[in-house]
């Protein structure tokens, strides 16, 4: 008796799905001649491990609220998601409607992708240290490659820094972290070749006072200029009177006196660009890295405020001329996602 | 600069005792607890829901001191719940405090979101300045580890003497003590155990909420959700090795924090350059782990510690 039940089974699925292809057929005749009259609002939605306020998630919230407001998207997100519980809020939207999935996959990176196999026909778009897999075609990665923008700031900083010693705070070694910290030092040589680089990671995304501690460490070892990769290292520099180079958001505000220059990083394009291919069916596994470069609008150095005047003018000179080459491609900064070491 | 020289330095031994504070705060309330018989792992979430209340206290306008006193009651109300359920009621010890920890520190994250909708980046306060005592601040080493710290730091070192006294030379404290090594005995004397331990676990929790309070009252200005990263659970430890006496335990704080403020220091030395960050950071937890197998061998752990007590029963 089961043998006959699996083979109806397997029947009725096989018509199922041929029904579900006619009708996803003719629905997509119909979407078709929609796009003409006004582009379809793709419904995305964000899941985030941490809090949006955090810097990284924080550019990702940004940039799907300017779309939102554009018309584009429907978002709506998750924070503060545990790893633990990732996988099922991915399907909770995938379950619910969702088109295109947005988010981190760094600490479910196998998860994510297995979560994404079971729903071929959504969009989704993880940061991720990995690459795109072809064999998962509707699951691509993206990352901040702000490095232009870092190894701008690391230039300012170079010039700006008296005792040549420049101490550098990060939370995990992960790609991300150590590409951005390596074109920052790049950046520092170019105006400083004599530069003493002071490396420590707190092994913490969220423990500003852990950072805070560090940071003072440094200082005392002769640092006058720090790069701030985590919260709490600006406000040591703050409080000892040093410099410090914010990252991936600007920070110039709230720190007008201490921080010169911030490489930012702008989502947008790697959103819109997603945006446009889940619009024209076209999804792909595919690396958006590329769309945080600066050349593509990713990446930036934010106003330098308050400091505006004061950074020598020959180092000013180099930024406007390597943005320049960084623009027109003739001047590629370095990717190196090996981890940086005191030096 | 070698490791010598490090230890020499004024601003390392300043590190420390900064480090060391939010934990003193925390182990002493842990230690209350379990002096009165009551293991209270509610103290990571304790201290989040601390950190939080008490800031968002002094950022919705109050003054520092009172947002250390809104801090403190909020643990106090999650000492209620937790000594509700294993004082009366009895119930394991180890999941009632596991699931306080979970409670607080989800709700202090609703309660995050709820009193701050849309934020782009945390707000901050106007922490605790350090305060320079005269004279004392000027010793050479002592002075400014010791006496040029932010008036909270004070506060903890005050209350290692005064948990003290109160435990060792006062009839309170030895019912306390009583209760969790013989609360027949406490029973038999026409005192309520119940009442007893309900009370230091209140006010155990009330002080790890202060702990929590320091990370954003003093260390830093801003709250954030993950920031308080398991000193909970090293306090739990810090008791066992301070051997579940005041004194001890404020020791054990402060060479736990001189390992960390020690262990970012040897990063930037050039043995730092060539072993990985990891085994720092590590650092300070092996060493706790040796300190405590050294020093626990001759501990004595409170004898009702985690025996729950109904009154009448044989």
């Amino acid at each position: 008796m089961t043998r006959p039940t699996k083979a109806q089974h397997g029947l009725t699925r096989r018509h199922f799905m041929a029904t579900a292809a006619a009708a996803a057929l003719i629905f997509g005749l119909f979407s078709g001649t929609s796009h003409v009259m006004a582009a379809e609002t793709i419904k995305v939605a964000g899941v985030y491990t941490v809090p949006v306020e955090q810097q990284w998630v924080s550019r990702l919230h940004k940039a799907a609220n300017a779309a939102a407001e554009r018309g584009d998207v429907d978002y709506t997100y998750s924070e503060n998601v545990s790893n633990t519980d990732y996988a099922r809020v991915m399907r909770e939207y995938a379950e619910s409607g969702y088109q295109l999935i947005i988010g981190e996959a760094f600490a479910v990176e196998q998860e994510a992708r297995d979560v994404a196999a079971e729903y071929p026909e959504i969009a989704f778009l993880l940061g991720s240290s990995f690459k795109e897999d072809p064999a998962l075609p509707n699951f691509a990665v993206f990352d901040n490659y702000i490095q232009d923008a870092s190894y701008l700031t690391g230039i300012i900083a170079g010039a700006m820094t008296e005792t040549g010693n420049v101490g550098l705070i990060g939370g995990f070694p992960i790609p991300e972290v150590n590409r951005l910290m390596n074109a920052f030092m790049a950046g520092v040589r170019e105006t400083r070749p004599d530069a003493k680089f002071q490396v420590s990671f707190i092994g913490s995304w969220f423990d500003p006072p852990a950072a805070k501690e560090t940071a003072f460490a440094m200082i005392e070892n002769g640092a006058d200029m720090l790069y701030a990769e985590r919260f709490g290292v600006s406000d040591a520099a703050k409080e000892k009177g040093v410099l410090a180079i914010g990252n991936v958001i600007d920070t110039q505000s709230q720190y007008p006196d201490t921080v010169v220059a911030s490489a930012v990083w702008n989502f947008q394009p790697t959103l819109d660009k997603a945006i446009e291919e889940v619009r024209a069916g076209t999804f792909k596994a595919a690396d958006y890295g590329v769309y945080s470069y600066m050349k593509e609008g990713g990446a930036e150095l934010a106003p330098l405020g308050t400091f505006e005047g004061k950074v020598p003018q020959e180092a000013m000179d180099l930024v406007a001329s390597r943005k320049a080459e960084i623009l027109s491609g003739a001047y590629t900064v370095e990717i190196n996602d090996k981890e940086p070491k005191s030096q | 600069m070698d490791i010598f020289d490090i230890l020499m330095t004024a601003s390392f031994w300043t590190a420390a005792i900064r480090i060391a504070s939010p934990l003193i705060f925390a182990t002493l309330g842990e230690l209350i607890c379990e002096r009165a018989g009551v293991l209270n792992l509610g103290i990571e979430g304790i201290m989040v829901a601390g950190a939080f209340a008490g800031w968002m206290a002094v950022y919705s306008g109050l003054g520092l001191w009172p947002g250390v006193l809104v801090a403190f009651l909020v643990g106090m109300g999650f000492g209620l719940i937790h000594s509700v359920l294993t004082v009366p009621f009895g119930l394991s010890q180890h999941v009632i405090g596991l699931g306080v920890t979970l409670l607080a520190t989800s709700s202090t994250y609703y309660a995050y979101r709820l009193a701050l909708p849309e934020v782009t980046s945390p707000p901050s306060i106007m922490p605790f300045q350090p305060l320079k005592i005269p004279f004392l601040s000027d010793i050479p080493l002592v002075g400014p580890a010791l006496f040029a710290q932010t008036p909270l730091t004070y506060l903890a070192f005050i209350m290692v003497a005064v948990v003290a006294i109160i435990l060792y030379r006062t009839p309170l404290g030895l019912a306390v003590r009583a209760s969790g090594e013989n609360p027949a005995a406490v029973a038999a004397q026409g005192l309520s155990v119940t009442a007893i331990r309900m009370g230091a676990v209140m006010i155990g929790s009330g002080l790890m909420a202060v702990g929590g309070a320091f990370l954003t009252l003093s260390a830093f200005n801003s709250f954030f959700f993950e920031m308080v990263n398991g000193r909970g659970w090293i306090c739990i430890a810090l008791v066992v090795f301070g051997a579940w006496k005041p004194g001890k335990a404020l020791l054990g704080a402060i060479l736990f924090a001189a390992f960390d403020a020690a262990q970012i220091r040897i990063q930037q030395t050039p043995i730092g350059a060539d072993i990985p960050y990891q085994v720092f950071l590590m650092l300070p937890y092996f060493l706790s782990i040796l300190a405590l197998v050294v020093m626990s061998r001759r501990a004595e752990v409170p004898a009702a510690l985690m025996v729950p007590f109904n009154k009448g029963e044989r």
